[in-house]
């Protein structure tokens, strides 16, 4: 595809997601209280937007990833949050 | 248009679900045994599910014209429990005999635990044994880059195992490279917020090729869309990819790797 045609396509649409994630910055600001890691996880992560390096998408996905390459000792329970809190710690 | 739809979870689909799938041109659906949302409390909860699997689930796709198969596992969602699981694989080889077993899966890691990874290598020996193919599932999110990372060693450390009969499935822009690496086939999931959308599944097409990738919708009891792979192949239509090349990511190349097991036929 031409950029023109990948504009054509999709520009609306990432439009309107970069609104989304401005409004979600501001409603995190005029929230009380303190933000657990997720919120420091996901700036660090909005850093390779901007970075114009080519593969934008898999540097996010790697930014918010386990790093560690051992199995830990037990699963603390079932679920997945979207960052990984040991950056954080 | 046709294709396959790989990765079902369809006993927690309504009957509706079906009729819109074939309308759309679903020629066969293959579902892995998963989590039910719940842990199930003993061996027999996944006699009665194996059952599920294997009888009634067919039997319901049938009244619509649609092959049904499945794979067989306790999910790793269900592995930290080594006792169990035990159990559990213990019966697995008498549903083996069942026509429309395709192999085990969807085996694999959630939380990358020492468990979990205990489980796993039961999982690949029983297959190695059997001689069954192997559907794996990779872990959410912040836990996927360090699943797949392990799950590719246990794999690599079976010499029995070969690794065209092995597919990964949920790969991201940042698995799919050491996956397709490794010579095994690997899976896009089609979900609203999770793993891929639509876009992002022809991405990761047009950037590593899909000579061995294909996609599926993985609809289960969450939220995911039974219609995603129709919908990303309108997609791939509307960024000028040739109806052939549409047809080969959503109904050759599924063909072509559950066809390693002669059970899987097509009506
Ligand atoms: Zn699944």
């Amino acid at each position: 595809m031409t950029r023109q045609q990948v504009l054509d396509l999709y520009f609306m649409d990432a439009r309107c997601k970069l609104i989304e994630l401005a409004a979600f910055l501001d409603r995190v600001d005029r929230g009380s209280g303190e933000a657990d890691f997720r919120l420091s996880a996901f700036k660090e992560a909005m850093r390779h937007l901007a970075d114009g390096e080519p593969k934008r998408a898999e540097a996010v996905l790697l930014s918010f990833s386990d790093p560690t390459v051992d199995p830990i000792a037990k699963a603390p329970g079932k679920g997945a949050v979207g960052a990984w809190p040991g950056a954080a710690q | 248009m046709r294709y396959i739809e790989p990765h079902g979870h369809m006993v927690s689909r309504t009957t509706d679900d079906y009729i819109d799938m074939v309308t759309a041109g679903c020629a066969a659906v293959c579902e892995p045994a998963f989590w039910a949302g719940f842990d199930r409390s003993s061996v027999d909860g996944f006699s009665d599910y194996f059952r599920q699997l294997t009888e009634y689930e067919p039997a319901r796709a049938a009244k619509y014209g649609l092959p049904h198969y499945c794979w067989l596992c306790i999910n790793p969602k269900e592995s930290e429990d080594v006792a169990l699981a035990t159990d559990v694989i213990s019966i697995i080889p008498e549903f083996l005999k069942k026509p429309t077993v395709l192999g085990i899966g969807e085996i694999g890691l959630n939380k990358n635990s020492r468990n979990e990874m205990k489980v796993l290598e039961m999982h690949i020996d029983l297959a190695a044994r059997h001689d069954q193919m192997i559907l794996v599932h990779t872990p959410h999110l912040e836990d996927k880059l360090k699943g797949t990372r392990l799950i590719l060693d246990v794999l690599k450390a079976d010499s029995r195992i070969r690794p065209e009969r092995v597919l990964i499935d949920h790969v991201e822009e940042h698995t799919v490279r050491m996956v397709l690496d490794r010579g095994h086939w690997a899976g896009m999931t089609l979900y609203p917020i999770s793993k891929c959308t639509p876009a992002r599944a022809v991405d990761i097409l047009d950037q590593h090729g899909s000579e061995r990738l294909w996609m599926n919708s993985a609809c289960d009891w969450g939220e995911s869309v039974p219609l995603a792979i129709p919908r990303t192949a309108l997609e791939m239509r509307r960024r000028g990819w040739t109806a052939e090349a549409v047809d080969q990511v959503v109904y050759q190349n599924p063909v072509r790797f559950l066809s390693q097991n002669p059970r899987f036929q097509l009506r």
